[in-house]
């Protein structure tokens, strides 16, 4: 076996060509505010990004079984109305059990999605788009027309407040966990193996449709676990909390090289394509992009992205079978 | 093809006469017909014939009816979304009046603050065929077809809240006038910083209409008052009314300007979520606006440890009241709409309608409501 070049080890793989661009990204930004490289701010990049991040776990697992799901940001908005009134009316206040409650609930959401899509053989995205309108829809129902924000969730605030650490060891534990799981695991390999060939899955013998049904409940349980989290970094709980919010965490997972049609894709691009998207949500702000074009600078940085990962995807593909050919 | 229409047409106008026959007492149907006549002209408020006409025709009659108010009359009130508790206050002060004096309610809330969801709800109510439609606009110019058509069809439209064009309605109430609120604000923003230095303005959205008015009464004072020479404007950020992006922008106004002094966020979403960052991490930057009390209590006092001073805001129940009492006031023809016109909201007394400066008129709830230290801990339990 040859050596490989430094340069090649970094073409040759689609993780470290995101890391080159992120690197590019905050290098760019820094140049144009200065103020942007700062301790604080990175800090506030991964705390303001945790939801997006932690669901983009969730959605990873759901896109290798070359699935979708547009119900999340629904799922979450209903466990943290919930968890919100609970806090409200004053009927539970521990934080502990804020977080397994918004969990078990995502959970439910999760499992269902799973069910009707492998046992009903529904599509994923009309399966999760009905859903996407009865969790929203009971996000309102448990509301009924209050919110709870401010003093009513000032102790589950505690938890999420500037300058604590449990967003951070949430996302470590949830990235670590999962970098294990699909990667040294026969469940995550099981995952793989469904996305990239359902059928020979099958008759490898794999529980195919166990498999749906795991990684949507996944998907559930980080939405859940997101719902928590959003209410208590911005002590509110709102029926229309992240409203739309699910294209960013299927943008997060795009931009990390997660095929569409399943399959392909790694937990470590996951989290740098959500950190790009990060990076570029706190950096438009910063380097004095009119607010109303924000939108349209995000829309073409998503895209330049994506197409140079993938352009530079395909030729590494076609130096690779060139050699091969000599 | 034709012999349908005309059945269906048929069909229609015998609906609309039952309809109509049930609705008034004598007075009050006899009074119905130059009402819808005075539709069309009361657009462009100018027409002076068609207006004083109807207007001594149903002066008599609402005089007749005045006891009975708006018994046997639908009322419709569309706010800006479902799932807000300022609207929800809205609505209550609404619910209140109307069927105090015996109206019915209609209560639209679109789902997500769009002006397309405001404009479904408003079709729906044409063909319910309600009295009046209040609405709080979405978008200022969007919802102009559909009310125009609700005009026409004698349907009595007043907006609240967040006004529509001149010819969207018959008149506007103003929670509280524009330059009111700017001169408002500015003033806190003067207090705050001391007479000179930078300030910053988080807003909802760049479209939002109210927001939007009230920045440019802020600027507008600031630039004509040699007081204001002092004070820096460094930007105005949008939040969208998100806490997520608005807690973006607030640490990124932070970081771009060091030397900020206060920020000014004129949006309930808007300034909780910068009253959040702000007191998290114990900036010396302070904060104004427009909030509501039980989300803001957390973050008002006097001392350090507190990222807000005061902030103001109107009363919601009484702005829905005030918005039943005139659209009481247009369906029985108390008021048409037009500039000088004045009528009686109860007991919250006598109101005239005043140039709202777009060619339209307006009725003025009152100047803004200081909540501080004193009084947070009573109004935050009341919405």
């Amino acid at each position: 076996m040859e050596q490989k070049s430094l340069i090649k080890k970094i073409t040759g793989s689609r993780e470290a060509l995101l890391f080159c661009i992120l690197i590019v990204l905050g290098i760019v930004v820094t140049v144009l505010n200065p103020t942007f490289f700062s301790p604080t701010n990175i800090a506030q990049i991964f705390r303001n990004n945790a939801i997006i991040m932690i669901m983009a776990v969730g959605m990873f697992c759901v896109m290798l079984t070359a699935g979708i799901d547009i119900s999340i940001t629904s799922t979450l908005a209903f466990s943290g109305m919930s968890i919100g009134m609970l806090q409200k009316h004053d009927i539970v206040q521990s934080t502990l059990l804020m977080f397994l409650i918004a969990m078990v609930i995502g959970c439910l959401a999760g499992f269902l999605n799973g069910l009707i899509i492998s046992k009903g053989k529904v599509a994923p995205i009309i399966c999760t788009m009905g859903f996407m309108y009865i969790w929203r829809g009971m996000a309102y129902v448990v509301g009924n027309s209050s919110w709870a924000s401010g003093e009513d969730v000032s102790q589950f605030a505690k938890f999420g407040k500037d300058g604590t650490v449990g967003p951070y060891i949430i996302l470590i534990i949830v990235y670590g966990l999962f970098f294990v799981l699909m990667k040294w695991t026969k469940f995550g390999r099981k995952i793989y193996a469904v996305g990239a060939n359902a059928e020979a899955a099958r008759v490898s013998g794999i529980n195919v449709d166990n498999v749906l049904i795991s990684a949507y409940t996944i998907m559930g349980l980080m939405a859940g676990l997101a719902g928590a989290l959003s209410v208590s970094i911005y002590a509110s709980a709102q029926p229309n909390m992240q409203y739309g919010k699910e294209m960013d965490v299927i943008a997060a997972c795009v931009i990390g090289g997660v095929s569409m049609s399943g399959g392909r894709g790694t937990i470590v691009g996951t989290f740098l394509g959500a950190l790009i998207l990060a990076i570029v949500a706190k950096a438009l702000p910063l380097v004095n992009v009119p607010s109303i074009a924000q939108n349209t600078v995000k829309g073409v940085i998503i895209l330049v992205v994506v197409i140079v990962n993938v352009v530079s995807q395909r030729m590494i593909d076609k130096q690779n079978l060139e050699r091969r050919e000599m | 093809m034709k012999r349908k229409a005309l059945s269906v047409l048929l069909s229609a106008a015998m609906t609309a006469a039952l309809l109509s026959g049930c609705g008034g007492s004598t007075g009050a149907a006899s009074e119905a017909a130059p009402a819808t006549s005075e539709a069309a002209p009361a657009t462009s408020e100018a027409a002076p014939a068609a207006d004083t006409a109807s207007e001594s025709g149903a002066e008599a009659a609402a005089e007749a009816t005045s006891g009975a108010g708006a018994s046997g009359k639908t009322f419709a009130i569309v706010v800006k979304s479902a799932g807000n508790a300022y609207n929800t206050k809205e609505e209550e002060g609404f619910k209140e009046v109307i069927e105090a004096a015996g109206g019915t309610v209609v209560v639209k809330e679109p789902e997500a603050a769009t002006v397309d969801a405001q404009i479904t709800a408003i079709q729906s109510l044409i063909s319910q065929g309600v009295d009046s439609i209040s609405v709080a606009a979405n978008d200022e110019n969007a919802l102009q077809a559909t009310l125009e058509e609700a005009m026409a069809a004698g349907i009595k439209v007043n907006s609240f809240d967040s006004k529509t064009n001149a010819d969207s309605r018959m008149t506007f109430v103003n929670q509280a006038g524009t330059q009111e609120v700017g001169q408002t604000l500015l003033d806190a923003v003067y207090d705050l910083t001391g007479g000179e230095g930078q300030y910053a303005i988080l807003s909802a959205t760049s479209q939002a209409t109210n927001q939007n008015a009230w920045i440019d009464a802020m600027k507008s004072i600031a630039e004509g008052d040699s007081k204001y020479a002092n004070l820096e404007l460094v930007e105005v950020a949008y939040g969208d009314d998100e806490p997520q992006k608005s807690t973006d922008q607030t640490q990124a106004l932070l970081s771009k300007y060091p030397d900020l002094k206060v920020i000014c966020a004129p949006t309930t979403v808007g300034v909780s979520a910068a009253a959040k960052v702000l007191q998290d991490q114990g900036s010396s930057v302070k904060l104004t606006g427009l909030g509501l009390p039980s989300e803001m209590a957390e973050y008002i006092g006097a001392d350090d440890a507190h990222s807000c001073p005061y902030m103001f805001l109107w009363n919601p129940i009484d702005l829905g009241r005030l918005a039943a009492y005139s659209a009481i006031a247009l369906v029985n023809g108390d008021i048409t709409g037009a500039i000088g016109d004045s009528f009686t909201a109860g007991d919250m007394g006598d109101y005239t309608l005043t140039d709202a400066g777009d060619n339209g008129s307006e009725i003025i709830l009152g100047p803004p409501f200081k909540f501080d230290p004193d009084n947070i801990t009573e109004w935050k339990d009341v919405y």
